[in-house]
C-alpha cells in the first residue's frame, strides 16, 4: 500500500469537508474492497476519511411507508434485520448470496454500491485497462473474458458490476441518498451506476467528494413472490456468472406487476423495464417468462469465452420467474450444473 | 487522528519520509495495547507483527481465505482487510483469547476429536469463524453450517472433519439451551 494519512469523522459534514480538503482523499467504510485495491496498487489514495463513527447505521421506516437503510449498516445487519427479512426478503436473499459471513460483517451498504469490478485485467497493473488507466486499452476484449459483460458493454470496457445486493436494489427501485460539497440529493437506483461508454473509469454518477448516506426502499417489497437466483462456479463464496432478481405481484394467475434485474452481465445492475412490461397483465406461464427472457438477451453480445452466458441468462430468467411465481423462498443456492 | 509529521519528504530534501506513525490503542483478548504504527497497518499485521500474537494467520491477505479471521465485538471479520486504526474502541478476540493449552475451548477440543485439520494453518481462522457462527446462532443443520463456514478455506481439505467438529459444538449448545 502507498503511504496515506488517516482521520476519523464523527459527522457527515466533517467527513465531506475533510475529504474535500485533501487532494487524493477517499472515504473508507468497511474497507473490504478499497484495502484490497490499495494492496494491489490499483487504488492509491493519499488520505483516508474513516466513516465508521458516523451515525448512519440505523435501519428505519420512511414517512412514505418504505425502509431507510443507513449507508454504514453492515451488509450482515441489513440482511438479518427483521423488517428486511419480513418485507424485503429478495434483498435478504441477494445479500446472503454474496461474499462470506466475515466480509458481510465488515462491508457496508454504501460500500456495496461502490465496490469495483473484479475484472482480472483491472486488478493486474501490468496489463492495459481503460477503467484503471484511461486510454491504455482493454485486456479483456480479445483476452480471457469468461466473467465479462454480455449487455451494454462498449469498445473501451466489458467489465461487470460484481454486486448481488445491488441487483435486488435495482429490482426494488431503491433511491440512493447522498451528501456532498454542494449539499444533499437523491439518485434513483437506475441512474446511480453507469454503462462504460467512452468513460469506463467512472462506475457511477456520484460527483467528486459525494458520500452515500442511505438507501431508501419503496413501500412495495414483493415479499410473496420473489427469487434471487445466483449461478456461479462453486456453491458459495464466489461472484455471479449470471444472477437474476425476479419479483412478481400476482392477481390469481395474472401478473399485476413485475421486476426483473440481472447481475454478472453488465457494467451496472441490469434492470430491463421492457421485459417487465412484457410480463405485466399476462398469465404467469412458462411461455410468458420465455418471452421476457428472450427480450432481455435480445441485444446480448458474447466476447468469446463468455458466450455461454447468453443462454445461461435466458434460462436463469425463466427459472427465477418460475420460482418467484411459485413463491419458493430459497432460490439462491443452486449449483451451476443443475437443470433450469 | 494520525498526521504525517512535519519533517516530511520536502523538509528532508526530497528523500522519502519515514513512515508516519501514530498511537493506536487496541483492546485484544481483554488487554489494552498501545501501539506506534503507521495508518496503513492492517489489523492482521498489528496483531502478528506488533503485538506478537501469531495465532492469527495470513493466508491470502485479500479476504479470500479466512485464515485471518478474528472476532471484533463478538463478530467475525477478516483482519487482513481492515486497518488497525479503525478498531480503537472495539473488543478484539483472537485464537489466543479463546482457549489455552491447559484449558481448551470446546471448539478446539472438537477439532482435535474430529481430526479437523492436517497442517493446521487454517485452524485458528476456522475456530474464530466457528465461534462467530455460534454467536450468530443462525446455523444449525449441516447444510447451514457449510454455508456459514464458507468464508474459511482449507488447503488440506479437512472440511469433513471441520463440519463434524462445528456441528458437535452447535448441537451441544442447542442441547444446553433446551
Ligand atoms: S488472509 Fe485474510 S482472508 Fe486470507
Ligand atoms: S488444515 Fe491445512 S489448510 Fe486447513
Amino acid at each position: 500500500m502507498n503511504p496515506f494519512t488517516y482521520s476519523s469523522a464523527t459527522a457527515v459534514e466533517d467527513a465531506v469537508r475533510d475529504n474535500a480538503s485533501h487532494e487524493g482523499a477517499a472515504y473508507i467504510g468497511g474497507g473490504t474492497n478499497l484495502l484490497d485495491l490499495m494492496k494491489e496498487n490499483v487504488a492509491r489514495p493519499t488520505h483516508l476519511v474513516g466513516l465508521n463513527k458516523l451515525p448512519l447505521t440505523s435501519i428505519e421506516p420512511t414517512p412514505e411507508g418504505g425502509l431507510r437503510l443507513g449507508a454504514l449498516a453492515t451488509n450482515a445487519d441489513t440482511a438479518w434485520n427483521e423488517e428486511v427479512k419480513r418485507r424485503y426478503p429478495l434483498l435478504n436473499q441477494a445479500i446472503l448470496a454474496g461474499a462470506s459471513p466475515q466480509l458481510r460483517n465488515m462491508a457496508t451498504n454504501g460500500g456495496n454500491l461502490l465496490q469495483r469490478t473484479r475484472c482480472y485485467y483491472f486488478y493486474d497493473t501490468a496489463t492495459p485497462c481503460n477503467k484503471r488507466e484511461p486510454g491504455s486499452g482493454c485486456g479483456a476484449i480479445g483476452g480471457f473474458n469468461r466473467i465479462h459483460a454480455i449487455l451494454g458493454a462498449s469498445e473501451q470496457c466489458i467489465a461487470t458490476h460484481p454486486s448481488d445486493m445491488c441487483i435486488a436494489l435495482a429490482a426494488l427501485a431503491a433511491t440512493v441518498r447522498v451528501s456532498g460539497p454542494r449539499g444533499e440529493r437523491t439518485i434513483p437506483f437506475e441512474d446511480f451506476h453507469r454503462l462504460p461508454g467512452t468513460t469506463p473509469e467512472r462506475d457511477n454518477n456520484l460527483e467528486p467528494g459525494e458520500l452515500i448516506t442511505g438507501l431508501d426502499l419503496p413501500a412495495k417489497g414483493f415479499e410473496k413472490n420473489f427469487s434471487y437466483l445466483k449461478l456461479r462456479d462453486r456453491n458459495s463464496y464466489a461472484f455471479a456468472l449470471v444472477s437474476v432478481a425476479a419479483a412478481l405481484e400476482l392477481d390469481g394467475d395474472t401478473i399485476k406487476d413485475a421486476r426483473l434485474a440481472l447481475g454478472g452481465v453488465a457494467h451496472k445492475p441490469w434492470r430491463d423495464q421492457e421485459a417487465e412490461n412484457l410480463l405485466k397483465g399476462q398469465p404467469a406461464t412458462p411461455e410468458t417468462f420465455a418471452r421476457a427472457a428472450a427480450k432481455v438477451v435480445e441485444s446480448a453480445v458474447g466476447q468469446g469465452s463468455n458466450n455461454f452466458k447468453i443462454e445461461l441468462a435466458r434460462r436463469a430468467i425463466v427459472r427465477a420467474l418460475k420460482q418467484a411465481a411459485e413463491g419458493s423462498q430459497h432460490a439462491s443456492d443452486v449449483f451451476l450444473n443443475s437443470n433450469p | 487522528m494520525i498526521q504525517q509529521s512535519s519533517t516530511s519528504a520536502a523538509a528532508a530534501g526530497g528523500v522519502a519520509a519515514p513512515p508516519p506513525t501514530g498511537t493506536v490503542r487496541l483492546t485484544i483478548n481483554g488487554q489494552q495495547h498501545t501501539l506506534q504504527i503507521a495508518p496503513w497497518t492492517t489489523l492482521l499485521d498489528a496483531l502478528r507483527e506488533y503485538v506478537h500474537l501469531t495465532g492469527t494467520k495470513k493466508g491470502c491477505d485479500h479476504g479470500q481465505c479466512g485464515a485471518c479471521t478474528v472476532l471484533v465485538n463478538g463478530k467475525r471479520i477478516n483482519s487482513c482487510l481492515s486497518l488497525a486504526v479503525m478498531h480503537e474502541d472495539h473488543d478484539i478476540t483472537t485464537i489466543e483469547g479463546l482457549g489455552s493449552q491447559e484449558n481448551l475451548h470446546p471448539l478446539q477440543q472438537a477439532f482435535i476429536d474430529h481430526d479437523a485439520f492436517q497442517c493446521g494453518y487454517c485452524t485458528p481462522g476456522q475456530i474464530c469463524s466457528a465461534q462467530g457462527l455460534l454467536n450468530e446462532g443462525r446455523a444449525h443443520t449441516e447444510e447451514e453450517i457449510k454455508e456459514h463456514m464458507s468464508g474459511n478455506l482449507c488447503r488440506c481439505g479437512a472440511y469433513a472433519g471441520i463440519l463434524n467438529a462445528v456441528k458437535e459444538v452447535v448441537d451441544s449448545q442447542l442441547r444446553m439451551k433446551n
